[in-house]
């Protein structure tokens, strides 16, 4: 479930534009198998606050925010339990898309940009509330529970090591050979 | 069984906690009729899930601050602020169904403290009214009761024991391995940890699998010793109990004659019932009950029901505990089985030398569910986001554990619970406003502990050590003090067998009772007293004095 790489090299050039951008990540991601409808956001949100999860936890030889669905972590949340959050958002996106054209004037969109722009648009609101709400729901929407619509194919516990079990059965880890009881 | 509110029943139990449950299951297998009203719903096991986000971060199965605000001051020169200073179980099994399960004995110290140790100005430092030999064989009738595994002679600093514990210990993990290593290289005893967990199938449960889901969770497998799991069916079989969820007492109600007639309370639609009964039993907490109490108040009682004394309410004692983590090069997978394998008390009794009162005892355990370590399990040196925080997340949390050190909060009279003045819950009741802050020799024996828990992991070989300690109280989950036990009917609350001294018929059992904090994991005492009290409320039933 990945944007075509022709859209993403549109992207990145910043030749295509935001709500482009959005229709080819909305198509990508319906494509994929499950879950992918918006409740609260738009898809052109949706695919800027994807754009800053994938900066918070990358994708990289291993999946990472992106591939767990965090942006419909975040989608449900904002739309039902966490609903107290909209207003960071609305607001820390706006203020961070002022902040993108103030920096980057020929970009489109976050999505549009490079990996290095967008990881210095977000050190710049490292301490705003919006950054904040934005890591909190990334690392849940990786490695929380799946029934909230992040952590897909259980991604983020794998990558930890974590087995989703019910039954263990010692030893649990390295050491434990070395006790005497 | 159902008993109808009209009904003069034998007891009516306010709260089905760790005590609640105890003292229900005592009483109506001694043959008296009891009613039991529980604010909190009744869950069962096909209820509970291992959803993080529902039971850590929202801590689901605790006080609601939204439905039933708490509000917090250090001192009552400070404004108290809408905060969620403390955190109890909200349900039949009340903290049981959720605690961790470390299930220690005080020591035979704990009780002569202040004989021992002598005064401590500004503080209410007393001894209790009651020896550990008083609790011995009740602290034994709860681990059988309950299920609880440990190894007997195993802790050196234990005091004596009249039998083993009925269930060998958990098997240990590698933090308690590690623990143990660091320990024993300094001449330390550590010793598998006591827990109201089954090691193996008891009483018609099933061992535990090692799932890892303790603490902030219900257990799906009934493995961990809760009330809900164990004495509160036992009280449900006699016939003559009733549990009655989603009932909140708002009031007890008393007669002219100085005796308490029964309690009122709002049922799941709101409507207030009156539950007769010949005598009441709170077993709410150290919190819910001074504050139900507060909330009751008479004529006769201006400063709420039973407080003659004036001490309702009053030193309030907190949880005093810090955890310090560290790595260690090879994975531990500590998320996997119980939360603690392993403690140790040889620091466990006061010391002059130290230069202040407490002392100490730990335990090595698992530190953080998956996502709540993505949020704040990593050291401070390691980035908080980016692909080095992403790699630091896969190598860190299966490597990682933790030591937790319990230490002791002084009991002082300007800590307490009272009734907001401001603030009202749901249902229109006064919060309760707790009124907090540490004692010095709190700080400085957390402190000192601290640097111990670092000596061991050192010991051990951990790569890196990291942690907080917090000199500003955060959240308590430990809740004692403000209803005291004592000999003297103008200094306490209760009397050692937690009847009130001002009411006959009104007994308060819980963490309220407790004199002193000893070095914190109150439930197997709150327990072992509740055994205590229902065996002296079926005898002065059956006197007819009740
Ligand atoms: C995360 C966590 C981990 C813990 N781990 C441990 C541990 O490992 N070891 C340990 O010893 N302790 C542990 N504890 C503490 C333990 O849960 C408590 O010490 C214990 O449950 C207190 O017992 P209690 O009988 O005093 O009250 P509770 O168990 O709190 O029971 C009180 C009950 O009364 C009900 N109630 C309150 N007010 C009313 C009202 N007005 N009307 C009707 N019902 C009411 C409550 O809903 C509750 O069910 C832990 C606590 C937490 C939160």
């Amino acid at each position: 479930m990945s944007i075509s790489r022709r859209d993403l090299a549109l992207g990145l050039m910043g030749l295509a534009s935001a709500e482009e951008l959005a229709a080819a990540w909305q198509h990508a991601h319906d494509a994929a198998a499950g879950g992918t409808k918006l409740e609260y956001l738009s898809a052109a949100d949706a695919s800027e606050i994807e754009a800053l999860v994938s900066q918070i936890i990358p994708s990289d030889d291993t999946p990472g925010a992106k591939e767990a669905g965090a942006v419909y972590f975040i989608d449900r949340a904002l739309a039902s339990w966490d609903r107290g959050q909209r207003e960071v958002y609305r607001a820390g996106l706006a203020d961070l898309q002022q902040r993108r054209r103030a920096a980057f004037p020929l970009s489109a969109s976050i999505a549009g940009l490079a990996s290095e722009q967008a990881v210095a648009l977000l050190q710049g609101i490292e301490t705003t509330p919006f950054f904040e709400a934005l890591r909190t729901h990334t690392i849940l929407g990786f490695s929380g529970p799946p029934s909230y619509g992040g952590n897909r194919g259980k991604v983020g516990w794998t990558h930890i090591g974590v087995e989703d079990k019910m039954i263990f059965e010692p030893p649990f880890g390295y050491y434990d050979a070395e006790g005497t009881r | 069984m159902k008993y109808r509110p009209s009904e003069v029943v034998d007891f009516v139990v306010v709260g089905a906690g760790a005590a609640g449950g105890v003292v229900a299951k005592e009483l109506s297998a001694a043959g008296f009729r009891v009613v039991v009203l529980e604010q909190g719903p009744y869950l069962r096991e096909k209820d509970f899930t291992h959803d993080e986000i529902h039971y850590v971060r929202h801590q689901g199965l605790t006080n609601d601050q939204k439905q039933q605000p708490v509000t917090f001051r250090r001192s009552e020169n400070e404004p108290a602020v809408n905060f969620k200073a403390i955190a109890y179980g909200r349900q039949v099994g009340g903290g049981t169904v959720h605690f961790a399960a470390n299930y220690w004995r005080f020591h035979e110290s704990d009780f002569v403290e202040r004989s021992s140790w002598g005064a401590i100005p500004g503080t209410a430092f007393a001894d209790w009214p009651l020896r550990y030999a008083d609790l011995e064989p009740h602290y034994a009738k709860a681990e059988r009761d309950m299920g609880v595994s440990g190894l007997a002679g195993a802790n050196p600093f234990d005091s004596p024991r009249s039998g083993p514990y009925p269930l060998p210990p958990m098997p240990v993990k590698s933090s308690g391995v590690l623990f143990d290593r660091g320990a024993r290289k300094l001449g330390l005893h550590p010793y598998p940890a006591p827990v109201a967990i089954l090691s193996q199938p008891y009483h018609g449960r099933g061992a535990c699998t090692h799932c890892g889901y303790c603490q902030w969770f219900g257990c799906e497998m009934r493995a961990k010793s809760s009330t809900l799991a164990t004495v509160i069916p036992m009280a449900e079989k006699t016939g003559r109990c009733e549990v009655r969820p989603n009932s909140y007492a708002r009031r007890i109600q008393m007669a002219r004659d100085g005796r308490v007639t029964g309690v009122v309370y709002f049922d799941a639609r709101r409507r207030e019932v009156l539950q007769r009964a010949k005598a009441v039993v709170v077993c709410a907490n150290g919190v819910e009950t001074p504050r139900l109490l507060l909330m009751s108040k008479t004529n006769r009682f201006p400063h709420g029901l039973a407080n003659s004394s004036g001490m309702l309410g009053k030193c309030l004692m907190w949880d005093n505990s810090a955890g310090v983590q560290c790595v260690f090069e090879h994975p531990l997978n500590d998320y996997k089985g119980i939360r603690a394998t392993r403690v140790l008390q040889d620091y466990y009794d006061c010391d002059p030398k130290r230069g202040f009162y407490g002392g100490g005892a730990m335990d090595a355990r698992f530190g953080s569910f998956p996502a709540s370590f993505g949020l704040g399990g990593l050291p401070p040196d390691v980035p908080r986001w980016g692909a080095e925080f992403k790699k630091a997340l896969a190598w860190y949390f299966p490597r990682t554990m933790m030591i937790v050190g319990h230490s002791p909060s002084l009991p002082m009279e300007r800590n307490n619970v009272t009734l907001d003045p401001a603030v009202k819950d749901a249902w229109g009741l006064p919060a309760a406003r707790i009124t907090f802050d540490y004692h010095a020799d709190d700080v400085k024996c957390a402190k000192w502990l601290w640097q111990k828990q670092i000596e061991i992991l050192e010991a051990a070989g951990a790569k890196k050590v990291w942690g907080k300690l917090n000199e500003k109280p955060g959240m308590s989950v430990h809740l004692m003090g403000t209803c005291r036990m004592g000999h003297d009917a103008r200094t306490s609350v209760v009397n050692a067998f937690s009847q009130s001294h001002d009411v006959k018929n009104l007994f308060l059992v819980d963490g309220s009772n407790f004199v002193t904090s000893a070095r914190q994991q109150p439930t197997a005492t709150i327990q072992a007293l509740a055994y205590r009290a229902s065996g002296y409320m079926i005898e002065a039933a059956r006197r007819g004095e009740l």
